[in-house]
């Protein structure tokens, strides 16, 4: 797979963005690449990038979050440590944008030095299966929101689509028909398909990016 | 069948009221609900329904009081210090006896508390928190799928009986993600010859009000609206019994600690520990028959909740304290491990009180 020195995570909340961005950077440290992951959500103080501090230290990926993640502190704050991303350019960034417009904001700051050093992805990563974005007009309209919000125009799509712990096989296959319809309605690329690890081994026709999934504390029966 | 989708509690709380028929939502942000006002802010505006996001809790819950009145279904949606603002506004409401749809996705308490999850409101909930002699119906979701069908009943409830229903969920449902269907039903519409419509001057003027000059008079008022009460204590309690045919010991749980007991409970039955779970779905009317049945039955009882214990005191009160009742609890925004809940249980099996 073919890295670009920054890949920006960006979509609607509860897309999946998180977990995607761990697992890529994961990746990234996987191919010998000095990563970098920064977590830039201002809205969400649950599900963060910090959840997976340990596993992210293990590898050698160095994390720019909050001090306030996973507080009672319910405080939109970046970390001034965030300039590091387009400032030193020997490392591989990985940025977890916020949910929707109002969580792209944050990356407004940062919009003018990466379109102007010009090697990033910015991906929208969807999740067909959500009722905000289980429509392509509606999909397109949080792109179009997100992208005002931030100043960078998406320039790849990933496709998270699944239904939790009922995904199948199946469920990713049906999804992949709506992402090739966001595909043509936006004229932007599908870079992934993103799909947990042991559904991952069925698809190997698609690119895909297998997903190990982030800390659960217990599984909850019906 | 209807499709599965992907969606957080909170989301599910306002789709469904959106199905319910709900065209009216006023509110103010507060984590860990937030979402609800998002989806609704989204969503309202292109199906011609009113997203208001009000100065503060008390505005929006006055505004939920009108247009209560005035015949919509209407919404609120808080987190326990929101609610706290919002307590007065729920007095007028019940003494005014129009219908409402509040939602309170409770975190750690009390003051300023923290974001993390908590059962701790349900003294609030089911015991008044506004002044006055008053009730609230009160539903307790454990699942994402249960936010969505208790949010429809709720709004039915509301408009049958002229009263608040309360979803009393919490951080954890309100946050988490499961896949669920909506079926494909019409919101059921209730006659309102009360609402405050317009006269046309072809009738009398509706007066919607909760002042009562003479104290005969409110008295007279409290009394019916006390039958009114007694009613849906005798028809509308909600409960799930699990493994309770020959359990020796009864957890009983509501929410997401009923999801964590139910983990322990199945763990304990592979140990041959005869035992079972009560998890009341209304806390208010509360399934007294249920647990009243369960003491002529059972040897022990344990309330599993994310408070100091309150809901405990109405396990004691609907058993009339025949059997012993122990607590297994966390606070402040902990929740307990189903490991937790399973060393409770062994405990009550070996007799310790």
């Amino acid at each position: 797979m073919e890295h670009k020195r920054l890949t920006l995570f960006a979509g609607h909340y509860g897309s999946g963005k998180t977990n995607i961005a761990v697992n890529y950077a994961m990746l990234l440290a996987e191919e010998g690449k000095k990563v970098c992951i920064a977590d830039l959500d201002i809205v969400n103080p649950y599900f963060r990038t910090k959840d997976s501090e340990s596993e992210l230290t293990e590898k050698g990926i160095s994390l720019i979050s909050s001090k306030y993640a996973n507080s009672n502190v319910d405080l939109p704050a970046i970390p001034a440590e965030s300039y590091r991303l387009v400032q030193d350019k020997s490392v591989h960034g990985v940025i977890d944008i916020g949910g929707d417009d109002r969580g792209a904001y944050a990356l407004g700051r940062f919009a003018d030095a990466i379109k102007a050093e010009n090697d990033y992805r910015m991906a929208f990563v969807l999740n067909r299966y959500r009722p905000l974005t289980s429509t392509v007009e509606d999909a397109v309209e949080i792109m179009k929101e997100i992208e005002t919000a931030c100043g960078i125009g998406f320039n790849c799509i990933v496709n998270n689509s699944n239904i939790g712990s009922e995904t199948t096989k199946e469920t990713v296959l049906e999804s992949v028909e709506f992402a090739d319809r966001l595909s043509l309605a936006t004229g932007l690329p599908i870079w992934l398909h993103t799909v947990e690890k042991n559904i991952a081994e069925e698809l190997s026709d698609l690119p895909i990016l297998p997903l190990k999934l982030q800390k659960k504390y217990f599984d909850l029966p019906n | 069948m209807a499709e599965r989708i992907l969606m957080k509690g909170n989301e599910a709380i306002a789709e469904a009221a959106i199905r319910a028929g709900c065209r009216h939502y006023f509110g103010y942000p507060i984590t860990p609900q937030t979402e609800i006002a998002a989806y609704m802010a989204k969503k309202m505006p292109k199906i011609g329904g009113v997203f208001l996001q009000a100065e503060s809790e008390i505005a929006s819950i006055n505004m939920v009081y009108g247009a209560a009145a005035a015949g919509m279904r209407v919404m609120t949606s808080s987190s326990s210090p929101g609610i706290s603002l919002k307590a007065e506004g729920l007095s007028y409401i019940a003494g005014s006896d129009v219908p409402a749809l509040v939602v309170n996705v409770q975190r750690g308490g009390p003051g300023l508390g923290g974001i993390q999850p908590s059962q701790s409101d349900y003294f609030q909930a089911t015991k008044g928190g506004g002044h006055g002699d008053y009730r609230m119906i009160v539903l307790a979701p454990a699942s994402v799928q249960e936010m969505a069908s208790l949010t429809i009943k709720g709004f039915d409830l509301a408009d049958k009986y002229c009263i608040t229903s309360m979803i009393l969920a919490d951080g954890t449902i309100g946050q988490m993600m499961e896949p669920i269907t909506f079926e494909d039903t019409e919101p059921s519409v209730y006659e309102k010859p009360w609402a405050l419509t317009g006269t046309e001057c072809k009738r009398p003027h509706n007066v919607v009000n909760s002042l009562y000059l003479k104290p005969d008079q409110l008295e007279k008022k409290n009394f019916e609206r006390f039958e009114k009460y007694a009613q849906i204590e005798e028809n509308e309690a909600m409960w799930e019994e699990y493994m309770m045919d020959d359990a020796e010991i009864c957890v009983v749980a509501f929410g997401i600690a009923s999801r964590i007991a139910k983990n322990a409970v199945a763990e304990a039955r592979k140990a041959g520990i005869k035992v079972g779970l009560i998890r009341p779905i209304t806390l208010w009317p509360f399934p007294t028959k249920a647990l009243r049945a369960a003491a002529d039955k059972v040897k022990s009882f344990i309330s599993v909740e994310l408070s100091m214990g309150q809901m405990i005191e109405d396990v004691k009160l609907a058993t009339e304290s025949l059997r012993p009742v122990t607590l297994c609890n966390r606070t402040g925004g902990m929740i307990p491990t189903p490991d937790e809940v399973l060393a409770a249980i062994h405990k009550a099996e070996k007799g310790e009180f």
